[in-house]
């Protein structure tokens, strides 16, 4: 563009029509684009309705009288001493192998996967940025040891590792916390350790560093805004696998332990009983799956609305986002901004 | 020569891998106090005294510096040590378990590779199609699932209905190929279906964004003006260069499905070396954990050898150093 294509454009936007434009951040711009995504808004509201039905869980316990290990052996089991199915004598989604309601066992062990994948990710997301952070600025050899490391924690064999620490330390809430945090932070800290090498080289990194700025002011004021999109992305797809982690393990009977409900111990004990009683398989093995899925969908949709020039596969509307982005009729308008245009002046992605 | 070399320097490196795989689980382990075995192979009612000749009987009163050389030679002897319980040797009761981890694994790789990189071509070339789309919606709806889920949801819903209306040939438990390969290929056709299906889900995702992004290159083009076949376009030249990123892939995830083995084995009653690790953490059966900690570190440290070489005959701009 040369200058006076610029002049002409400065003294057109004078001329115009007293047209308020309002500056929006890149972060507005991703919120915008996110509430427009049907899917991505449908997953939060799942996410929203289960994080509020665990919080409420024993609110709802209180409310159908049946507390969460009171078990119900005249109501809550046939004659055969077989779980009752859903609907059954007051109990909505029936009874467990014992005879407690399996509806306030589904809702606590909610409390109990939504925790643990919450924590473990906000755990690990600090700790793979503080290391990518490190490696990726200083380099040299605080870059090889925690490259390496990171490699040998993404290459072992997690699972196993994870049954040993968890037989090592006892099983517990805290245990399972801090292991599953342990598996995780190495994928993050790999992004941004990517992330940094490329950013520590822009001219704004040079601008800061001329100006005084010590290494930390510029990892963490200069560097990591920059970088939380990624992050916050990553983050977003990490919890459904620490929830499915955790299910795992309470499955094989090295997470939480019983009478303590958690999906994963519920599903291990219906196990035996999957001939008899098909609801006390499915109703816990849905709510994994409806919660795992929101999370891996609402995920995807924060990236798509990060960096709208992805591909989108399961888009919310026929024939593609972007054409619609640009509006019906005419460029890009002052609603619907070009995605395209707001990446490149944003440089956020 | 390079080859030679290089697979020799993997080969040291791998040793130190095990041998620190090794050290760490043997301080882990021994890092506890050694009561809580001692008592537990006592019996509930045990006086001091009996405690104390477990202990000394099981070695566990030697300074830790003895019983790590003993553990160390044992290993270079082939020694795994022996079960607290039996007082089998560990190294017989992973000969025996082995049967059944080999038929999951070699049968369940087979079919998620086959799974997730066919649906990932087809993916690719029919970019956008009904089938892409449903196939999107498949992946994420088996990265959303535990291993575990898809086991309990196929017993439930084949194995069970199957075998109420008289159709008896597929089962749950393990039976050896001596029995007939049908039998055997019966029982293992579920194990295989749950181990394939998360795994798969990760490759067609990856396949389909690595081949879609290979098809846009020059010489995709280029070949095509060539007047190549298009099947012969999408395989020679497309899905060979597009490989490369799903080898360097599996050397990660070997040790996931070292762990799907351990959760397929235990949902499905298989016995097998998975199971019965579970089973020895549940009782504290330390050497025998310690000995299949091991034998999975040296399975993912083989495997990661196998696949930078693989890596390398796929794709000739790697040069092994």
């Amino acid at each position: 563009m040369s200058i006076t294509e610029m002049e002409f454009q400065a003294s057109s936007v004078e001329g115009a029509s007293v047209q308020t434009v309002e500056g929006r951040s890149q972060w507005q711009l991703t919120w915008r684009r996110l509430r427009s995504d049907k899917v991505a808004v449908a997953s939060m509201i799942v996410i929203v309705i289960m994080v509020l039905l665990a919080i409420f869980a024993p609110a709802v316990a209180a409310l159908v009288h049946h507390p969460v290990d009171t078990a119900y052996p005249n109501t809550g089991e046939t004659a055969a001493g077989n779980p009752v199915g859903p609907g059954t004598n007051g109990f909505w989604l029936g009874t467990d192998d014992t005879g407690r309601d399996l509806m306030v066992r589904i809702l606590y062990g909610a409390r109990i996967s939504l925790f643990v994948g919450i924590v473990t990710t906000l755990i690990a997301t600090v700790a793979g940025v503080t290391v990518g952070l490190m490696a990726g600025y200083f380099g040299g050899i605080i870059d090889t040891v925690l490259a390496r490391f990171t490699d040998a924690v993404l290459a072992f064999p997690y699972v196993v590792l994870a049954l040993a620490l968890a037989v090592v330390f006892g099983p517990s809430l805290s245990v399972i916390i801090g292991v599953i945090a342990f598996f995780s932070w190495a994928g993050i800290a790999r992004i941004v350790r990517g992330q940094t090498l490329s950013l520590k080289e822009k001219e704004y990194i040079e601008a800061a560093r001329s100006l005084g700025a010590g290494p930390f002011r510029i990892m963490f004021i200069d560097i990591l805004p920059n970088l939380l999109a990624p992050v916050l992305v990553l983050a977003t797809l990490y919890i459904p696998s620490a929830v499915v982690f955790e299910a795992t393990l309470s499955y094989l009977g090295l997470g939480i332990q019983p009478p303590t409900p958690s999906w994963g111990n519920i599903l291990a004990d219906a196990q035996n009983f999957y001939q008899v009683a098909w609801w006390y398989v499915v109703f816990p093995a849905a709510a994994l799956l409806i919660t795992t899925l929101a999370f891996n969908l609402l995920g995807d949709g924060i990236r798509d609305a990060m960096d709208p020039t992805t591909e989108r596969l399961l888009a919310s509307r026929k024939g593609g986002r972007r054409r619609l982005r640009r509006g019906p009729v005419g460029g890009p308008s002052a609603e619907f901004p070009d995605p395209d245009v707001q990446v490149a002046g944003g440089g956020v992605i | 020569m390079t080859l030679v070399r290089f697979l020799i320097r993997r080969i040291i490196s791998g040793i130190v891998v095990l041998w620190l795989v090794a050290t760490a689980a043997f301080l882990l382990f021994f890092a506890r106090p050694v009561a809580t075995v001692a008592r537990q192979l006592a019996g509930h009612a045990a006086t001091p005294a009996t405690i104390a000749e477990v202990t000394r009987n099981l070695g566990l009163n030697q300074p830790i510096a003895t019983q790590y050389w003993h553990f160390i030679d044992g290993l270079l002897h082939g020694n795994l040590g022996y079960s607290y319980f039996s007082q089998e040797p560990v190294t017989s009761m992973i000969k025996q378990d082995l049967p059944p981890t080999v038929s999951v694994v070699v049968g369940g790789v087979i079919l998620w590779l086959i799974v997730g990189l066919g649906v990932g071509v087809i993916s690719a070339t029919r970019a956008r199609s009904l089938f892409d789309r449903v196939s999107a919606i498949a992946v994420l709806i088996g990265l959303s699932m535990p291993v575990f889920v898809i086991g309990e949801f196929l017993l439930l819903i084949v194995f069970v209905p199957l075998n109420q209306h008289g159709f008896h040939w597929i089962q749950d438990q393990y039976v050896g190929p001596t029995q007939g390969i049908g039998t055997w290929a019966g029982h293992m056709i579920l194990p295989w279906i749950t181990l394939a299906t998360v795994q798969a889900a990760v490759y067609t995702r990856l396949m389909r964004g690595q081949l879609l992004s290979t098809l846009g290159e020059d010489y995709i083009r280029t070949a095509r003006a060539k007047g190549l076949s298009e099947r012969r376009v999408i395989f020679r030249h497309g899905v060979r260069a597009a490989l490369t990123p799903v080898v360097s892939q599996l050397g990660v995830d070997v040790g996931a499905l070292l762990g799907g083995v351990i959760v397929v084995e235990t949902v499905f009653g298989l016995g097998g070396i998975g199971q019965v690790s579970v089973q020895a953490i549940d009782t504290d059966n330390l050497p025998v954990v310690i000995g299949f900690v091991l034998l999975a570190a040296a399975f993912v440290v083989v495997a990661n050898i196998i696949v930078d070489l693989l890596y390398a005959i796929l794709d000739p701009r790697v040069r092994i150093s």
